[in-house]
């Protein structure tokens, strides 16, 4: 493990009586890719720029390499921005965006040639250095806003939903483009989003966050397959959340069924909540006047029992073809599963339906709000 | 909305060509011939005279200081009031709007009794055991009641100026390193100029050629170039005389005009408030 | 330190603005005739102004020129903008450039100009008898005049905001174009309109320079009136008026402006 690079230590701010981050604790190992991943409001832009220095928490420090940072300006941080929407002179050509930070610095003007040259081949724009930036595209004045900040060597770059302004074909291209600048640059990204994907493809950690806390802390695997919590499940990709109850370790009751699954500790009858992702059902046909103890029956029942002594049995009342796969809506004593399969069942179609032991995510209910809350620390 | 009825731009084309283009053509036409409709330029050559030379170079030094006054006035007025953010545009139009809704012409003439020998501000200075100023019919007093009436023109267009700078503009060049001072003047200040050159020019123009404000506060000691054209049209009755001088003022209007176009590459409609 | 520093020098300007006008409504109370001495507090001026017949109609003149003219300046304001709309961006900018010539020159330039014209016409058509009478009629037109580029400059930016496509879908709904235009474009511009109105009142109702060179003898706005009588001394029942108009719109203003916060919080 690498050192802390980055440490936020008991971050709490607020706007107007508005609690926007509560007693936020995170640190960022240094050469990084760390997303900070949550729905509009849940605290992830501030953090960013208390990080940038725009912000000043009002409790809580920022040490940044060992030293507190927390109340220095802006200008004197080793750290650089991508804004949202790029902000970029636009009183100023490329050359002159670019150099900006350098002469500030006075760098000499041949090391700053060197550098604007350097910069715009890194992000594919060569040749674009006497152009105005207004005449260039969204996803090229995005480039030219990261070859801003990169020229000065930061240690740290912060980028503010960066991508959040291109359509979606560009924004792929730039997700590759990013990764690759941060492995040829070798320093530290910390990314805002709110897109999901953007956070899974390009992410070494991804922090999710909500009204302020931090729900999880993790690798994007570990996001996506063991969140720890309702919303985490809700918030990464497609999920079946329902309530449960754990009639022992490894075992629980959904809807009325018991499924075996592989999660310990939580006591004896708990009520629980239960994620199961689309993509982990696992269905099989069954003939409509099969009746039950029929052979046609024991048939599926035996199909369906390879994966779980525990199954269901409902029928799909919606299909869409998404190409890779189909999605289905399965309607099982009142509750819509989401089913994601390459197989396809057409609407009508009785089905039994169950999951590998493996695939069930079992999570503590919130007892209340606040608890809904509480920050994960560490990892 | 493409297809509109070519009708519609009929009455504002004629009026612009009946009202604006052929009243300036007649003013180019009587400044250019004699009472008997022979072209010559001596009405234009009337602007040597030393009385009327003076009155131009004077028009041109205080329209020159009070536009320089108004824009360092001005300026940090609208840096205040952008910081303000909450409501500031609603305050901004009450302080400023509310003034003009008295009438201007008495609002300069409040201004003698305020300048005046024995006005408010020497009462004050009296007070105070300070000197008596010889303000009232000083070019002074002239300046001070140019400024006075036209630093909301300044301030607008400065303000709107600053209020579209993107903050994160801003924090962009905090964050490449530059500290406030460099932020101000490699950032800030740059991308104001569109309204600081339609400030300065709200100001001069009116300031060039004001007769009112001399009128008022001048006394008839200081004559400055509106008031010579003024006197030519009104008192003497001279048009060829009077369009000749008024085709010499419209030059310098001209230049400025064509600074601002130089400078303000944006679209003409952003001219107004 | 910096925020009492800007604080200061806001007080410093409103002062520098408002200091005359307190002056002109503590004359409206002075009991002496003359400005230069203060003879007590009174409200004579007050109830004198509406015997004096020559301020009264001063005022009716003026409140007819400011209403009428930028009646007729918004409307023409408005069809220049709808037709400027269409127009390619070069035409645009000739005609743009050619209404703002009155909002970019000199006053007194376009005042001469208007005199001049108003002149030559007059010996135009004395040639088959008519006359151009100076007075009511040419200030309300040169009053429209340098109304004009502030409404179209009110209207125009609006204008362009709106979405063609809700138009065009108002016409494939069967709406007629007019219907079209009143329920769909109408709304989104109705705040350009009647900005631009109001701007055009006050600056008509404001105006001294072209009403100067237009008005003739035996015409008179407020503003004419008071220069006139700048020499001789102004009666305090102008005083009294300017500050009972000022007032009148500064209460309307705060009526108007609640009423708008009252509307943006439902």
């Amino acid at each position: 493990m690498s050192t802390k690079l980055i440490d936020l230590q008991h971050i709490s701010k607020s706007f107007d009586g508005q609690m926007v981050l509560d007693d936020l604790n995170l640190y960022i190992r240094e050469n990084e890719f760390l997303t900070l991943l949550g729905p509009s409001g849940c605290g992830k832009t501030t953090t960013l720029r208390i990080l940038g220095g725009f912000e000043t928490p009002d409790t809580g420090r920022v040490i940044f390499d060992g030293s507190d940072i927390t109340d220095l300006a802006p200008n004197k941080r080793q750290l650089n921005t991508v804004f949202q929407k790029y902000a970029l002179f636009t009183h100023m050509t490329i050359a002159e965006n670019i150099a900006f930070g350098l002469r500030i610095r006075k760098k000499s003007e041949d090391y700053i040639r060197d550098k604007i040259r350097y910069a715009l081949k890194l992000v594919n724009l060569d040749g674009y250095e006497n152009r105005m930036p207004d005449s260039l595209s969204g996803g090229q004045q995005q480039r030219i806003a990261i070859a801003r900040a990169i020229v000065n060597e930061p240690k740290v770059l912060l980028l503010d939903e960066p991508l959040g302004a291109l359509d979606l074909k560009l924004r792929q291209d730039m997700q590759y483009e990013l990764i690759r600048l941060k492995n040829e640059l070798g320093i530290t990204f910390i990314y805002v989003t709110h897109d999901q994907e953007e956070a899974l493809t390009m992410s070494d950690t991804i922090v999710v966050m909500n009204q302020g806390y931090i729900q999880q802390i993790g690798t994007p695997e570990d996001i996506y397959n063991e969140p720890e919590n309702a919303f985490v499940a809700d918030f990464i990709g497609d999920s079946n959340i329902l309530g449960g109850t754990m009639v022992q370790d490894k075992l629980v009751i959904i809807q009325g069924v018991k499924f075996a699954c592989v999660d310990t500790g939580f006591g004896v009858n708990k009520p629980v909540d239960v994620v199961i992702r689309p993509e982990d059902l696992e269905m099989t046909a069954l003939p409509d006047d099969a009746v039950e103890g029929s052979d046609a029956y024991q048939a599926a029942v035996r199909t369906i029992t390879k994966f779980n002594p525990g199954y269901l049995e409902g029928r799909v009342s919606h299909l869409i073809f998404k190409g890779v796969h189909y999605e289905m809506e399965v309607m099982s004593g009142g509750f819509e599963w989401l089913v994601h399969s390459t197989r396809m069942f057409p609407v009508g179609t009785r089905v039994l339906m169950s999951v590998d032991p493996f695939n069930i995510q079992i999570m503590n209910k919130p007892a209340s709000e606040d608890e809904q809350a509480v920050g994960v620390e560490g990892m | 909305m493409k297809r509109q009825n070519p009708l519609l731009s009929g009455p504002y084309l004629i009026w612009t060509a009946a009202f604006i283009i052929i009243p300036l053509l007649m003013i180019v036409y009587y400044g250019l011939t004699d009472k008997t409709g022979a072209f010559t330029w001596s009405n234009v050559l009337q602007m040597g005279t030393p009385e009327r030379m003076k009155a131009l170079i004077l028009s041109l030094i205080l329209s020159l200081i009070a536009t320089a006054v108004c824009l360092v006035m001005a300026y940090p007025l609208a840096l205040i009031l952008t910081n303000m953010k909450v409501g500031a545009t609603g305050f901004i139009v009450t302080i400023f709007i509310i003034p003009m809704w008295m009438n201007s012409l008495l609002r300069i003439l409040a201004w003698q009794t305020l300048l005046e020998r024995n006005g408010v501000i020497n009462q004050i200075l009296g007070f105070l055991h300070l000197p008596k100023l010889y303000l009232i019919n000083t070019p002074y007093a002239i300046a001070l009641g140019m400024i006075y009436d036209f630093l909301p023109f300044m301030l607008l267009p400065i303000y709107n100026a600053l209020e579209k700078i993107d903050q994160n503009v801003v924090n962009a060049a905090y964050d490449l390193g530059a500290n406030k001072f460099q932020t101000f003047w490699k950032v800030i200040f740059p991308l104001t100029i569109p309204g600081v050159i339609s400030g300065i020019t709200m100001v001069f123009v009116p300031a060039l050629t004001t007769f009112v404000i001399s009128d008022f506060l001048g006394g008839s000691k200081v004559l400055l170039i509106g008031n010579v054209i003024e006197h030519q049209f009104t008192q003497v009755g001279d048009w060829n005389v009077g369009s000749g001088l008024s085709l010499v003022l419209m030059i310098f209007i001209l230049i400025s005009m064509a600074v601002m176009q130089h400078y303000d590459k944006g679209d003409a409609e952003g001219v107004v408030l | 330190m910096k925020k009492v520093l800007s604080r200061i020098y806001l007080a410093f300007i409103f002062i520098l603005l408002y200091a005359p006008i307190a002056v002109l409504i503590l004359f409206s109370f002075n009991n002496s005739r003359t400005r230069a001495k203060w003879g007590g507090w009174t409200l004579k001026w007050y109830a004198e102004m509406f015997r004096n017949d020559s301020i009264m109609s001063a005022l009716s003149n003026t409140l007819l020129v400011a209403v009428l003219s930028a009646l007729i300046a918004t409307l023409l304001g408005l069809m220049a903008a709808l037709s400027l709309n269409t127009m390619k961006r070069r035409k645009r900018t000739v005609i743009l450039s050619a209404i703002n010539i009155p909002m970019l020159n000199a006053e007194i330039v376009t005042g001469i100009s208007l005199m001049l014209i108003f002149i030559g016409l007059g010996q135009f058509l004395s040639r088959w008898g008519y006359m151009v009478e100076f007075g009511f009629g040419t200030v309300l037109i040169g009053h429209v005049t340098f109304n004009l580029p502030y409404t179209v400059l009110s209207i125009s930016p609006k204008l362009r905001q709106v979405n063609t496509s809700t138009y065009e879908a108002a016409l494939d709904l069967g709406a007629s174009r007019l219907l079209a235009f009143r329920k769909v474009v109408l709304p989104d511009i109705l705040s350009g309109i009647l900005s631009g109105f109001m701007l055009a009142f006050t600056l008509s109702l404001d105006d001294f320079v072209i009403t100067h060179f237009t008005k003739g003898p035996g015409f008179d706005t407020l503003s004419t009136k008071i220069y006139t009588e700048v020499r001789k001394g102004i009666k305090p029942e102008m005083y009294a008026l300017s500050t009972l108009l000022f007032v009148s719109v500064l209460v309307l203003l705060l009526v108007f402006g609640r009423n708008r916060k009252g509307e943006s919080k439902k």
